[in-house]
């Protein structure tokens, strides 16, 4: 395709590929070169064998419409997303700096809670956390650690700077399309996987294996790991059946498994009850054992909980590890590193504004055309307010939300999150993106070599989430210093 | 490391009993076409004998007054009310087999989701007489299609046991059920005017089950009613035989741990098909013997649930 980078501009925002003035920023340089040599029909030619792989890889998400049967497959864009192996050790780092202060963080509160004694963290947002279980008070889990598999949110702001925006502590999605998305790419793009050093993702069911085995209460060859899903109408469903798959784990719900007067859990099987290790769940903690969560769940486990506190059974993430996933939590991410690791942050935080606090709540009231709102306990883009975009009467509405609940909000600039080029159409133009690793912690922390890449696919949008027309890219971190 | 989850064992078994069913519903709609075109316009056979095989008469009247050919095979077809019609039994299979998708190869979910597309998206063809012969040997031919993808490809672990076991419990039954339905309705009193159309309407029944050119190639009789029951009960080479349905069951179980329970019931299920003497059952008793047999067969289905997809369910 003939590309005029110099005419290709993502605006005010950083591009991760293209230097405002045209050219390619070093670790895309090859990629860049490549990506200009294809004429307009190999272009559509790679797209169309993309998207016949993922079709007959099976790839999809699930979004549930009776009509349509329910098996969708989400956008995917072949032009890669490319981060320099420099820059990427520097993140690395600082990502496991902040999964430790976090994990060490969760077993605080439900221990001693010193950090609100020492009055670094205040003790009134505990008691209006809806993510805090009193049911977990007291335990200890395996090695201390409470979120073993963190998905953290990247952006990257016009300074070029990458900043979290949020750690998604309960059950982060995603890992299975950035594994899926490798493959596709090599089997379009073989050539170029040949000349670019590009690090390799396909460690990652390995090592989560090995993270999850690392728990298990009984020192053994072989632990027996799960997979519990709520089933196949729930929008990762694709994702939970797939790492079973990759981990060689059994894929359960909740119906599947049994506990026993002896508080152990059990696998029902067609030779027996066999004992389970390690329940890797993909369940929310209010539905995993309705003993002590909603009664009438039948997506867990009765008495799960009581197996978990007397340690016979490791769950990941465990029950509760959601406390600090809280958007007003997130906002003493930076505090949390200097108490418990006394480290200097190496990733900052997106500036946050506290609606609880009486200052910084006058400011957000004043300025909610700059702002976004956000909801502290929210995922996938829901329930936000993205200010400049927004009617005056969407920001009267907010505003009276603020008011009635400051708590339950926060509020940060709105980023001019970073672009790349995206296949559009036919043609090549700026998209927005974000990026999200995955952290293992378990003996060892182990970060994804990259991330999933999501990209708003409408022009100008700043919504990434599968459920509001976001797309995916391949990852690709590259090193230039060693070939 | 082998351990199968009872759930997966149940789908796996529910999978195939599903496709099974699908295909014999079509095989017998097929067979009773044909039977149909040959007998004369004076002698009514009907089509309401297909209903009563699927055992769904109840059903049936429930929706139909009229029991003629169009609304018969459109119940067997298509007809949601009727959870065994052909495209709700392939729905089914597809939605067992979806949560099984990590051990059954995925050439076999294209295939079957497939299979499920043409078959709901082509049901009026299948319902009319012009496309009635494509659309059912389609349906046919692709459900072995898919039997041979999943034999052919398939780890013939114990989840293998529980896909083989489904099959032919389905087919065991497929086969008692056209035997009582179809059969006694042949046996009484022949009329004068029937006489000529015995001889088609047993090559029919075979023709349901797919069995007249095997018996044919073993009986070397012409087709008369004590040979065919025997052929059809107790033959120990022919895949769709009682006999042979349940030796498969058999093995499955061998292979199987906490056999004991279900080897017990199946052993009377065997006794009773063997023992039988065909000859006698012809003149009286046919309807009680099948019936028999069906109640022996409800048990061992049910054994089978209780020992190996209910584990530990007491506590629940």
């Amino acid at each position: 395709m003939a590309i005029r980078w110099k005419d290709y501009s993502g605006g005010e925002s950083y591009d991760e590929l293209i230097t405002p003035s045209g050219h390619a920023r070093k670790a895309a340089r090859r990629a860049v070169r490549y990506i200009s040599s294809l004429s307009d029909e190999e272009w559509c030619e790679r797209r169309d064998a993309a998207e016949l792989a993922m079709h007959v890889m099976g790839i999809t998400f699930t979004v549930y419409r009776k009509e349509s049967g329910i098996d969708h497959i989400w956008p995917f864009d072949i032009i890669p997303r490319i981060i320099s192996a420099r820059e990427w050790r520097t993140t690395e780092t600082g990502l496991i700096q902040r999964t430790r202060a976090l994990n060490m963080f969760i077993a605080d509160l439900y221990g001693e809670q010193r950090i609100i004694r020492d009055k670094v963290f205040p003790g009134e947002l505990l008691a209006k956390s809806v993510n805090f279980r009193k049911q977990c008070i007291g335990v200890r889990t395996p090695l201390d650690i409470w979120a073993h598999i963190c998905g953290s949110d990247l952006v990257r702001d016009r300074d070029g700077k990458l900043y979290v925006l949020e750690d998604n502590l309960r059950v982060p999605s995603g890992v299975s399309y950035m594994l899926e998305n490798r493959l596709v790419m090599k089997r379009v793009f073989p050539e170029l996987f040949e000349d670019v050093s590009i690090l390799p993702v396909d460690g990652y069911p390995t090592r989560l294996f090995d993270t999850l085995a690392s728990l298990s209460p009984r020192p053994a060859d072989y632990p027996t790991v799960v997979v519990l899903t709520p089933g196949i109408y729930n929008s990762a469903y694709f994702e939970h059946s797939y790492l079973a798959q990759q981990m060689g784990a059994e894929l359960v719900s909740g119906t599947d498994l049994v506990v026993k007067d002896d508080d152990c859990v059990y696998l029902r099987t067609v030779g027996g009850l066999e004992r389970v290790d390690v329940i890797y769940r993909r369940v929310d903690d209010q539905f995993l054992d309705p003993e002590v969560f909603h009664a009438d769940s039948i997506l867990g486990v009765r008495g799960l909980m009581r197996a978990w506190r007397a340690g016979n059974v490791a769950i990941a993430n465990a029950p509760g590890a959601g406390v600090a996933d809280d958007k007003v939590v997130y906002a003493y991410v930076p505090a949390m590193i200097k108490y418990y690791l006394d480290e200097q942050p190496v990733l900052p935080n997106v500036e946050t504004y506290l609606c609880m606090d009486d200052g910084q709540r006058e400011y957000v009231l004043a300025n909610l055309d700059k702002l976004v709102v956000k909801p502290a306990n929210e995922s996938g883009g829901y329930g936000m307010l993205v200010g400049p975009f927004a009617s005056k009467a969407e920001r009267r509405k907010f505003a009276d939300l603020i008011k009635a609940d400051p708590r339950n909000y926060i509020a940060q600039p709105t980023l001019a999150l970073s672009t790349t080029p995206t296949l559009c159409d036919g043609h090549i133009e700026p998209r927005h993106i974000d990026l999200r690793p995955f952290i293992l912690s378990g003996e060892s922390s182990h970060v994804t070599r990259g991330g999933l890449t999501r990209v708003a696919l409408q022009k100008g949008s700043l919504v990434v989430n599968s459920s509001q027309g976001g797309g995916s890219k391949d990852t690709w971190i590259v090193d230039t210093e060693n070939p | 490391m082998t351990m199968l989850l009872s759930s997966v064992a149940e789908h796996v078994y529910w999978l195939a009993r599903y496709i099974e069913r699908a295909e014999n519903t079509a095989r017998i709609i097929l067979a009773h076409n044909n039977l149909m075109l040959d007998m004369p316009r004076r002698i009514a056979i009907g089509w309401d004998p297909l209903v009563y095989v699927m055992g769904s008469m109840d059903t049936f009247r429930e929706r139909y007054e009229d029991d003629g050919e169009r609304n018969v095979v459109r119940f067997l077809v298509s007809d949601r009310n009727n959870p065994n019609c052909i495209t709700c039994s392939l729905e089914q299979a597809r939605e067992n087999l979806r949560t099984t998708r990590a051990i059954v190869p995925r050439s076999a979910w294209e295939t079957l989701s497939d299979l499920n597309d043409f078959a709901s998206g082509n049901a009026a063809s299948g319902i009319g007489r012009r496309g009635r012969y494509a659309y059912m040997k389609r349906i046919i031919d692709t459900c072995q299609l898919l039997a041979g993808k999943l034999s052919g490809t398939m780890s013939h672990d114990m989840s293998y046991e529980f896909l083989r076991m489904g099959r032919n419990m389905e087919r065991a039954d497929m086969t008692s059920r056209v035997i009582d339905v179809r059969a006694t309705n042949l046996l009484p009193k022949q009329t004068d005017e029937l006489w000529p159309f015995v001889d088609i309407q047993w090559k029919s029944v075979l023709d349901s089950l797919v069995a007249y050119q095997m018996y044919r190639r073993h009986v070397h009789l012409s087709v008369r009613g004590k040979e065919a029951l025997r052929f059809l009960l107790q033959d120990e080479e022919f895949p769709r035989s009682l006999h042979y349905c349940l030796s498969e069951v058999g093995c499955c179980l061998h292979r199987l741990p906490g056999n004991e329970s279900p080897l017990r019931v199946l052993g009377r299920a065997q006794r009773m098909v063997s023992e039988v003497k065909t000859g006698n059952i012809v003149k009286a008793g046919l309807n009680d013997f099948i019936n028999a047999l069906q109640l022996v067969h409800t048990e061992l289905h049910d054994q089978l649930v209780a020992t190996y997809f209910q584990v530990a369910q007491e506590t629940a």
